[in-house]
């Protein structure tokens, strides 16, 4: 008789399904998976280690590039976690810019998933329609803090600066000019809220762009249906969180049973799956798009009747205006005290944990008094998640590994850390 | 959350002798336990029905060596200045030849395991402390949280700590063939080997980090009245 192995296959780390740095080392019996073997830590940066070295808030922006899809969101688990330790209290209108941005956030993130995710499954067109709206979005990142991703906009006891009152706009160039330039700014005429407006009022629409090319889409249904199964107690023992955790029908969202910023006070649904297959993901993400939108609006509309300030006046842990300091001395010396030595944090631990798009993201923060982190732990949703692959896809087609790496929705920036 | 309060009391009934001491703050319950009860009290904090902690969300390692050192003394007039804080071999600072050898403080390492109820709404800090310093090793919890498996593997990677009983204890996060355990404190934060593409050998090549450890800022701890002065400044300024 013939001897019959089973094939050792190698998946990326190189593999534009992979969706970064992903390498799998798959058993396979012909198509069949028998064994998955996810190797991590190919984009290990010790961010964690760079943390205890530094200041705290030097290190803000290291979050921006954990999950470099929902940047906010990590920022925001970070410095809830500082402000616990400090005892801080956040100004009413930064919390609620705060739960705007993590809202955004959602969407920036669930379109890039929605987008990839398709597009790992052969629907090509999804990928630019989601990138068009991303970019809409980016500009709000963009007009408030002067870069498109890594913001480093939230800070321990508010957010860098308020809202801007003029949305930048196109210039003409060869490229944008007559009607076309007019369509570009035709929502950029008022405040960053007033675009924001405009674009919530749009934006449900554009979800039913989404939506009519999958939803029904009979190519779509055959690779996701049934494919990728979680049943409910696998969700829990595993650790799963976020839409993962909801794809399987149970309803646990952390803006709900643990509120935190202003989600206590904002009207919106948690939508939760049925069988807990890739497909039922995929609809509660569109849904959860849809409920972001909502927030967004009632965020913009109380930011817009609510002027305030938007970080603690306390100049131990944030800094005086610039405008203070070119009379004041001591203001001169709080500046100089914050961006040489930093604050000291009392000694004590804490966890603070948000719902980011992919699930919870916590921040274990250790400080012994210093004005460096002792310990900072960050817990990213994708790394418990994808260590349940192995589980999941045993007995799935190769071609069903690709549709499971999607609807995980991966980022190696925060699985590696 | 539900009565945080009574979270801790509640537990110290139910666990007694198994649990070393309790601690609340912040609204955060942490519990400490013996290694010898690590499994025993995880299990009975997953099925009773009073707790079901059926999430196990984050295991991780803590390194308690230099905890609470300084490398600035504030307390009094000093002869350093901040700026010469920057030298000395303070964390940090060291390359891997230079790494601090004598490093024997009792109960140096730590697990600590966050739990999770989604049936109760409550979180849970479990931490124990690794009897052997030279060898750590704690027993794993995958065969009650199959979620901390990976978490293991990290703590085994970043901390050296050995979880007995995992079935696959192999590094995560650091390159293949990686030598120490990069996130202990008397790891050098530069590293010790870099990569390179060698044109002549036509690879890659590892070598010793070529660059100098430095750190701008020191560690500084101020046990001064600051925060008391800020709030009731905040205080003041309310009324």
């Amino acid at each position: 008789m013939e001897e019959i192995r089973n094939y050792t296959m190698n998946f990326g780390p190189q593999h534009p399904a992979a969706h970064g740095v992903l390498r799998l080392v798959l058993e396979m019996d012909g198509e069949t998976v028998v064994r998955a073997d996810p190797h991590i830590g190919l984009l290990h940066r010790g961010t964690e280690k760079l943390v205890e070295s530094k200041p705290y808030n030097q290190s803000i922006g290291y979050m921006d590039r954990l999950d470099y899809v929902s940047m906010m969101c990590n920022e925001h688990a970070y410095v809830r976690a500082i402000e616990n330790l400090l005892g801080v209290d956040v100004p009413e209108r930064a919390q609620w810019i705060r739960t705007m941005f993590d809202e955004i956030t959602r969407i920036l993130n669930h379109l890039m998933w929605i987008g990839s995710n398709a597009l790992d499954l052969g629907a090509m067109a999804v990928f630019l329609y989601a990138f068009r709206e991303r970019e809409e979005l980016m500009d709000c990142y963009e007009a408030v803090s002067g870069a498109r991703m890594h913001a480093t906009y939230y800070r321990p006891g508010g957010v860098y600066r308020d809202l801007p009152a003029v949305m930048p706009k196109y210039k003409e160039s060869r490229w944008h000019k007559g009607d076309d330039l007019k369509r570009f700014n035709q929502w950029r005429e008022g405040s960053m809220l007033d675009y924001l407006e405009s674009f919530c009022a749009d934006f449900p629409g554009k979800v039913d762009e989404y939506e009519e090319l999958l939803t029904g889409n009979r190519i779509w249904k055959q690779r996701t249906v049934d494919i990728g199964v979680v049943p409910p107690d696998l969700a829990r023992a595993w650790g799963m969180t976020g839409p993962m955790l909801r794809g399987s029908g149970i309803a646990w969202d952390l803006r709900k049973k643990q509120p935190y910023a202003k989600y206590a006070e904002v009207d919106f649904d948690i939508p939760v799956g049925v069988n807990g297959d890739c497909y039922d993901r995929y609809l509660v993400r569109v849904e959860e798009m849809r409920q972001s939108n909502r927030i967004i609006q009632q965020c913009v509309a109380w930011l817009k009747a609510n002027p305030g300030p938007v970080i603690v006046q306390n100049y131990k842990v944030a800094p005086p205006k610039r405008e203070e300091m070119k009379d004041d001395m001591e203001a001169l010396i709080h500046h100089f005290k914050l961006f040489t030595e930093g604050y000291c944090v009392p000694a004590g631990e804490t966890y603070a944990a948000v719902e980011a798009p992919k699930g919870e993201f916590g921040c274990y923060l250790i400080s012994d008094g210093a004005n460096k982190p002792f310990r900072c732990k960050l817990r990213a949703p994708g790394f418990a998640h994808l260590s349940s692959m192995d589980t999941i896809v045993r007995g799935h087609m190769l071609a069903d590994v690709v549709a499971m790496i999607g609807t995980y929705d991966v980022v190696f920036g925060e699985i590696d850390r | 959350m539900s009565e945080p309060a009574s979270l801790a009391r509640r537990l110290d009934v139910q666990l007694g002798q198994k649990m070393v001491g309790s601690v609340e703050s912040r609204g955060e319950t942490t519990i400490e336990v013996l290694p010898e009860n690590w499994l025993a009290v995880a299990r009975i904090l997953r099925d009773d029905p009073a707790w079901r902690f059926e999430q196990c969300i984050d295991v991780c390692g803590v390194d308690y060596l230099s905890y609470g050192q300084t490398e600035w003394d504030t307390t009094d007039v000093s002869s350093e200045g901040f700026s010469r804080g920057v030298e000395g071999k303070g964390a940090g600072r060291f390359n891997w030849a230079d790494r601090p050898r004598n490093t024997d403080i009792p109960r140096r390492f730590a697990v600590v395991v966050h739990l999770l109820s989604l049936a109760t709404n409550q979180r849970l800090r479990m931490r124990a402390f690794c009897v052997d310093d030279d060898v750590p090793s704690m027993p794993s919890l995958v065969d009650i949280w199959p979620a901390a498996n990976w978490f293991e593997r990290e703590a085994f990677d970043l901390y050296g700590i050995v979880f007995e009983g995992h079935p696959d204890l192999r590094r995560i996060l650091t390159d293949y063939g990686f030598v120490g355990h990069a996130f202990r404190k008397d790891f050098p934060l530069i590293g010790n080997v870099e990569v390179r593409y060698d044109p002549e050998k036509r690879r890659v090549v590892y070598e010793p980090v070529s660059i100098e450890p430095r750190v701008l800022v020191p560690r500084t701890i101020r046990d001064d009245s600051r925060y008391e002065q800020a709030s009731a400044e905040r205080e003041a300024g309310m009324k």
